[in-house]
């Protein structure tokens, strides 16, 4: 029974990793309809930025601010740039361009900041606190950032107008340019938030798994897994999924799979929601009249 | 009376595919314009050049200032709320959410909250339906909801691009005894694109007929409805 529990709490630290990962996604779909995978390599620049400031001396909660509004602003400017073109581009077409920018990224960032493994800092106590030490200080004040810019997230969307413009803009962008909607700067701020919420989750990831260019490989699977599992157009609900695959991680490798499947069972995760049910647990099935 | 909309010389189409030929027409300050034609004549595509979603060439006024190669939010921004063919709905939102974006660049918000009441007033079953989501509204509510979110913009000027497509008879003629009193109520110049001329017709000040891109017959819509050389060769009744 105690391991049970310390692989459910664990599976909820690592679940809170992905739930913030997967937050971005959500953040960008519904902003654009798209799933950009190379989220997770933004997420690792962005963190390495912060690194740097920290490096040259930057006090931590003061480089976590700018590297959130630099962020927001590569995000930005990526949309611009790469991603206006491909406006009238079939999907597949900016699939291509997805794939393309995580390559770049992540070689661009190899190549900036070299390929050591290095520690990054936690502004939370690191030593194990709660649940009998099963749980980090870190990992604790993680997970209470994903909630709060989940609850950011969800506010935004649903309750302001500008949350309510981007919906519309990504749902039909014509009839937005027919009430007066900028849908070019709808996406780009779209963009801009994804990549921000993308930066905060590198930052709270890198203490546990420690930052190399690759950091977010494993994690984005995950993080698209718990997204599609709670509904990617749900921000609750890729919190949720993000909790879930954690603890459903956990649990099939230490008494299932083992550690070498863990891996697949987030692909089989994918597979079996897609199958069952495509618009995710509390995803909203959209019906309509012909 | 004074134009609101003027249209001179205007060429539109579609990549290569020219359809408009060079359309001259007005909209009167405060009345309704109607503009016939059958299937692919260029109803639509005239309506598109007005908001600026089609390439097009031209002159279009719209009050003092010219609106032709401007963006369509800039358009929406100086009054002119168009209903696009197929009602144009957000589906995947409620109803609530299509007439709050109906409103989206007024600052007002107790001019706002008026208008809400007065949509209201004009089509009750959209309080009803306030919360569900739009895509399962019938056609003829979601055409409601269309016209309803056009009215929240507090426009000059309307466009109605066919509101009477696949809509049961019975319905097309609620909208349209809905659309008389906006028409006496609201003050607003309304161009109405009808492939149902006789309905049109009888709403309408003046008409014009659009023919493959061109205008062949313009005039009082009371004199063209009781022509009926043009009733027969042209509106096919």
């Amino acid at each position: 029974m105690e391991g049970v529990l310390h692989q459910v709490l664990s599976g909820i630290a690592s679940g809170g990793i992905y739930a913030s990962v997967a937050l971005a996604l959500v953040m960008i779909y519904q902003a654009t309809h798209h799933v950009n995978f190379a989220q997770g390599e933004m997420a690792t620049f962005s963190t390495y930025i912060a690194l740097t400031l920290i490096n040259a001396g930057v006090a931590y909660w003061i480089a976590f601010v700018i590297t959130v509004a630099v962020s927001f602003l590569i995000g930005l400017l990526i949309e611009r740039i790469v991603m206006r073109p491909m406006m009238d581009a079939p999907v597949l077409a900016s699939v291509g361009v997805f794939v393309g920018l995580l390559l770049i990224i992540n070689s661009s960032t190899g190549w900036m900041f070299d390929y050591m493994i290095k520690t990054f800092p936690t502004p939370f106590s690191g030593a194990p606190v709660l649940f009998q030490g099963y749980v980090s200080g870190h990992e604790l004040g993680a997970t209470f950032v994903t909630l709060v810019v989940l609850v950011a997230v969800y506010l935004f969307f649903r309750h302001t107008k500008l949350g309510l413009a981007m919906r519309a803009a990504a749902f039909n962008p014509v009839s937005a340019r027919l009430v007066g909607i900028h849908v070019g700067w709808m996406l780009a701020l779209g963009w801009g938030l994804a990549a921000a919420i993308g930066a905060i989750a590198g930052m709270m990831v890198a203490p546990i798994v420690y930052l190399d260019p690759n950091m977010m490989a494993g994690i984005l699977l995950y993080a698209f897994a718990g997204a599609l599992l709670g509904g990617i157009d749900n921000p609750l609900g890729a919190v949720l999924g993000g909790f879930a695959v954690g603890i459903i991680e956990n649990l099939a490798g230490a008494y299932l799979v083992g550690t070498s499947l863990k891996l697949t069972v987030a692909l089989i995760i994918i597979v079996a929601v897609l199958v069952v049910k495509p618009s995710g647990v509390l995803g909203r099935t959209v019906l309509s009249r012909v | 009376m004074p134009a609101l909309l003027e249209v001179r010389s205007l060429h539109a189409g579609y990549g290569e595919t020219h359809v408009l030929h060079g359309i001259d027409f007005a909209v009167e300050q405060g009345g309704v314009t109607a503009l016939l034609g059958a299937n692919g004549a260029g109803k639509t595509t005239t309506l598109r050049a007005i908001c600026g979603m089609v390439r097009s060439s031209g002159e279009i006024h719209l009050g003092d200032d010219r609106i032709d190669g401007r963006p369509t939010e800039d358009i929406v921004q100086r009054g002119v709320a168009h209903v696009p063919d197929g009602r144009g709905t957000f589906v995947e939102l409620t109803v609530e959410e299509n007439l709050r974006l109906g409103a989206y660049i007024r600052r007002d918000r107790q001019g706002v909250a008026r208008d809400f009441e007065r949509v209201f007033g004009y089509f009750p079953r959209l309080r009803e339906r306030f919360r569900q989501q739009a895509g399962t509204l019938s056609g003829g509510e979601q055409q409601m909801l269309a016209i309803a979110r056009a009215l929240l913009l507090g426009p000059r000027l309307l466009l109605l691009d066919e509101p009477s497509f696949g809509l049961a008879p019975l319905i097309v003629q609620e909208i349209f005894a809905i659309m008389h009193r906006i028409r006496a109520d609201e003050g607003v110049s309304i161009l109405l694109v009808e492939q149902n001329a006789s309905l049109a017709l009888e709403i309408a000040e003046q008409a014009y007929l659009l023919e493959t891109g061109r205008i062949v017959v313009s005039g009082p819509a009371a004199e063209i409805r009781r022509d009926e050389s043009i009733r027969r060769s042209y509106l096919g009744y």
